[in-house]
């Protein structure tokens, strides 16, 4: 593989998973927040929310994956080497 | 490309391999086949225990009979939450199929030391951590709504296409290719996530650090097959009813 392409491969998966990351985490953590602030003021509906918290949580989740698959691409089966 | 970290003394479980595969030749076809073989696996689980529990029903369920009762139970109220009371009952072996598949295939990838059997290239890991697994299966998805929506709704199925306005037709046109992108892309990412980062902490630590991750990945695969019954269920359900009631990305 031409060096030039191999290093600018190796930055661009390490800025896809770490752009990536950054949504979701901003999206977890007010999620969490919430569903917290909403166990807080009715401790009975907590199995509700935390089973609907949990599914939203992979769905944010699976953005990063996204920058994940596209980081692997680069690195494992990359289309320009 | 294998990625072999070889400034450590090689280890004999700690190997990453992405991207190489046991190839069998069939015709003019190359196909994946570790991941024959682990599906084959799954698949013969899947029917031994659905013959044990099956094989002498009792009215009062014990042991493995008692705990497929459980699971059809799980299924049949996931497919009722998404499709509806009315309509859920035919798709409830679809669903259910997906479901049992994706989580014994998953949990099969976590917890079998498969890299025990050595093959001559690649190597066995879950099924779900080749993309062409999950591509099938959410090709299989996005038939299953295309059928449901055209057999209860004939040609009217294709007014959701200009549903609110004709505005949105190229929107809801380009919604029929991510559905299947973006089920594909979730399950496989985040099966071959757990494998890699399992792998990698396995490379750097061999004994006991590796196992929380371990744990969270357990636990990761059972969601995810959870959100992908779940989805399949919400897509089928919503081409059932018409105008979306659920959305979901």
């Amino acid at each position: 593989m031409d060096p030039i392409i191999a290093s600018a491969s190796v930055i661009a998966a390490a800025l896809a998973v770490g752009l990536a990351a950054i949504g979701p985490g901003i999206g977890q953590g007010n999620a969490a927040g919430q569903a917290v602030e909403g166990i807080a003021r009715q401790p009975e509906a907590e199995g509700k929310i935390r089973g609907t918290l949990l599914l939203s949580l992979a769905f944010m989740e699976a953005l990063t994956i996204y920058g994940l698959v596209v980081a692997l691409v680069l690195l494992f089966a990359n289309p320009f080497s | 490309m294998a990625l072999d970290m070889s400034i450590f003394p090689p280890l004999p479980l700690a190997k990453l391999e992405v991207g190489q595969h046991l190839y069998w030749q069939i015709g003019n076809l190359k196909i994946h086949g570790q991941v024959f073989l682990t599906s084959w696996f799954v698949i013969a689980v899947l029917i031994l225990v659905s013959i044990l529990a099956t094989r002498n029903i009792q009215r009062i369920p014990t042991g493995m009979q008692n705990f497929m009762e459980y699971a059809l139970e799980f299924i049949r109220d996931l497919a009722k939450n998404q499709i509806g009371e009315k309509e859920y009952r035919p798709w409830v072996p679809f669903v259910g199929t997906l479901f049992l598949f994706i989580f014994v295939s998953n949990w099969s990838g976590a917890l079998i030391p498969w890299k025990l059997i050595h093959l001559s290239s690649g190597e066995l890991a879950a099924p779900t951590n080749d993309i062409n697994t999950t591509v099938a299966l959410a090709l299989l998805t996005s038939l299953a709504y295309f059928y449901a929506g055209f057999s209860k709704r004939g040609l009217g199925y294709f007014a959701k296409y200009i549903e609110p306005t004709p505005i949105l037709l190229p929107i809801n046109i380009l919604e029929d290719f991510t559905k299947p992108l973006s089920l594909s892309f979730r399950l496989f990412g985040n099966i071959l996530a757990d494998e890699l980062v399992v792998a990698v902490l396995v490379l750097l630590v061999p004994l006991f650090v590796p196992l929380p991750v371990m744990i969270l990945g357990l636990f990761t695969s059972a969601i995810q097959a959870l959100i992908f019954a779940t989805l399949a269920a919400a897509y089928i359900g919503e081409s059932i009813e018409g105008h979306g009631a659920e959305e979901h990305e």
